[in-house]
């Protein structure tokens, strides 16, 4: 990173509070993801039938479950699960999505008109629901989610980068770099592409967020990972049922906790489009 | 050819437009009913069946044939508004659907509307006073609202208005069963109880409805706000706005009358992705509240493994989808005199 980019960095951080918190959130969630399994005070799986339902206390912060487990274990145990699928499905479709879009981008001609039309196809879903019928036909794995997800968010990727790609494929400095005797593959590799990833990270952010919704909400209606395995979205459909009898904290701490996740990575989305293009701001 | 009508031209053109993606949506729908590990027919002969059934869901499916010849079938039968058995039902896919189409569009555009009248007069007053603490708190408010997973929502909407305060009634479904159901006309309940003239219904009707519609329109709200926003600040800084303040006109003339009705266009358009997002998020607040949509049967479809029904539910979703983007696309187009004269 450039000194001058640095400065801009800290003078926008310093400007607006709202990112420099969502960066110590960031921290804090990537911290439970790592350390946490090793940090919690009990096991998230062990079931305790004489200690069942408890409402929070000095003991169980979160409170009980149904079955004696700790509420506050399994939140904390759950987040390397839920970033795991989001981060793997995010990453994915930015592969990829670079890849197809820097193509069609570049070239252009049938491949770019073929690329659009998929991406239209797919865009042309309800794409929870899209989601949905993936994993219904590839079968019920949380690799599937992780596919499914990943599928649903890939045309983003592919329409930034193709967008980005075909403003500057003419560009004196791509044009330059051809004449030097790069090939057409390194100039749209190392000399254009860097150009889209400001923008992609913006997406990268938004998406983490919204991919860890996915995965939740398919997890809530039975899709993907399968209890007793702690992850927000199932903690959240089992707790469902206590509530009308108001045993609250079964739901309520791992929804808060996946609203938290899923706030950061769109607070985080929206402080990277400020620092990266402060025009953009909505 | 229809050069002399621009207007009826650019409307063909979207019509034409729609085509291939309605193509590649039945096409990808086809593929992802073909694309179950192992044998398709055992999945589609549902759990109970044994050998010989399996045997006539082959034939009657088509499995037999070459792949080409089973899309061919696959379209051919879709034409005929044929989206396959209900192994879970027993009835066709495409009549389960309809059934309960109206009660998941009834909850989709109450829950729209309630966010479009919050939103835009949110957005609008954001952007009359942007970088000020309204400004803020409408940014933090609104990427809340698009951080709430839409089920837990739900749930403590759930907790607060049924268990705590014991304002809202059971979340169970569209009517409580003290009611009787008002007469099919539309399937709309509030639309068929006001046309009867039942008012307690009507009142009853009201009342389930408000939980499930707050939560998902607190979902939508956020794009439609931040897209009135923006839209808002963009028309505020143009030329005519200057011109109409230089002339004199009132403050509330001009951003009503000049500005707003500017900035609703782009709005009109976000419309269409909130939809998208309305229609998926519809899934897990009808799981939520019991809500007899299609959401719902879809998600009933997925725990006993009934693909037809769940491929159908996908289908019928894009398709859905794909026609309210042309509506809204076709509106814009009679809204907005500047398109279509345009050379495109």
């Amino acid at each position: 990173m450039a000194p001058g980019r640095l400065d801009h960095f800290i003078y926008v951080l310093r400007s607006n509070p709202v990112t420099l918190l969502a960066f110590g959130m960031l921290f804090f969630i990537l911290g439970c993801a790592v350390f946490g399994p090793a940090l919690v005070p009990y096991d998230p799986l062990a079931t305790n039938a004489s200690n069942a339902l408890q409402a929070p206390s000095w003991q169980h912060w979160f409170g009980t479950d149904n079955l004696g487990r700790d509420v506050f274990s399994r939140v904390i145990v759950a987040t390397r699960l839920d970033l795991t699928i989001s981060v793997a499905a995010v990453a994915m479709s930015f592969v990829v999505g670079s890849v197809l879009g820097g193509i069609a981008g570049y070239w252009g001609g049938w491949i770019d008109n073929v690329l659009n039309r998929v991406l239209d196809t797919i865009m042309a879903f309800p794409l929870f629901v899209l989601a949905m019928g993936i994993v219904a036909a590839l079968g019920n794995t949380i690799e599937n989610i992780i596919y499914a997800t990943a599928i649903i968010n890939m045309p983003f990727y592919a329409r930034l980068v193709r967008a980005e790609v075909n403003i500057r494929r003419n560009a004196g400095f791509a044009q330059a770099a051809k004449l030097a005797g790069n090939s057409d593959l390194r100039v749209l590799a190392v000399h254009i592409f860097p150009n889209a990833l400001p923008p992609m990270m913006v997406q990268v952010s938004l998406n983490l967020g919204w991919a860890i919704l996915n995965a939740a909400g398919l997890s809530f209606i039975g899709l993907g990972v399968r209890p007793p395995t702690p992850e927000w979205g199932i903690m959240v459909a089992e707790g469902a049922n206590f509530i009308v009898s108001g045993e609250w904290w079964l739901a309520v701490f791992p929804g808060l906790w996946l609203m938290m996740a899923v706030f950061t990575f769109n607070l985080l989305g929206d402080g990277l489009r400020d620092i990266v293009d402060p025009r953009k701001r909505t | 050819m229809l050069s002399g009508y621009p207007r009826l031209r650019a409307i063909l053109l979207r019509i034409a437009q729609a085509v291939p993606v309605v193509f590649g949506v039945v096409v990808i729908s086809f593929l992802l009913t073909r694309a179950l590990p192992g044998d398709p027919a055992v999945y589609f002969a549902g759990v109970m069946a044994d050998e010989q059934s399996i045997e006539q869901t082959r034939i009657a499916l088509g499995l037999d044939k070459p792949l080409p010849q089973q899309f061919a079938i696959y379209v051919g039968n879709l034409l005929q508004g044929d989206l396959g058995q209900s192994v879970s039902s027993g009835r066709a896919v495409a009549t389960d659907l309809a059934n309960r189409l109206p009660a998941s569009l009834e909850l989709t555009l109450t829950a729209l509307l309630l966010a479009v009248l919050v939103a835009v007069p949110l957005g609008v007053w954001a952007a009359t006073r942007p970088g000020t603490w309204v400004d803020h708190l409408c940014r933090i408010v609104v990427t809340a609202g698009v951080s709430l997973p839409t089920f837990f929502t739900g749930i403590l909407l759930i907790y607060i208005f049924y268990y705590i305060l014991g304002v809202a009634p059971s979340p169970l479904g569209r009517l409580d069963f003290i009611y009787f159901e008002p007469d099919h006309v539309t399937g709309f309940y509030l639309i068929d109880a006001a046309l009867a003239g039942d008012w307690e219904t009507w009142r009853g009707a009201v009342k389930q409805l408000m939980l499930p519609s707050i939560t998902l329109a607190l979902f939508t709200l956020a794009p439609v706000a931040r897209m009135t926003r923006a839209a808002m600040l963009s028309a505020l800084s143009a030329d005519f706005i200057r011109t109409a303040r230089a002339a004199g006109l009132s403050g509330r003339k001009v951003l009503f009358g000049y500005a707003l009705r500017n900035a609703l266009l782009p709005v009109v358009t976000t419309l269409g992705m909130v939809f998208s997002f309305a229609l998926g998020a519809n899934v897990l607040v009808e799981k939520v509240f019991a809500w007899p949509g299609i959401g719902s049967y879809a998600v009933e479809a997925l725990v006993v493994s009934d693909y037809a029904a769940v491929q159908g539910f996908v289908l019928a979703m894009a398709l859905l989808f794909v026609t309210l983007n042309l509506v809204i696309d076709l509106l814009y187009t009679v809204i907005d005199p500047r398109i279509g004269f345009v050379s495109q």
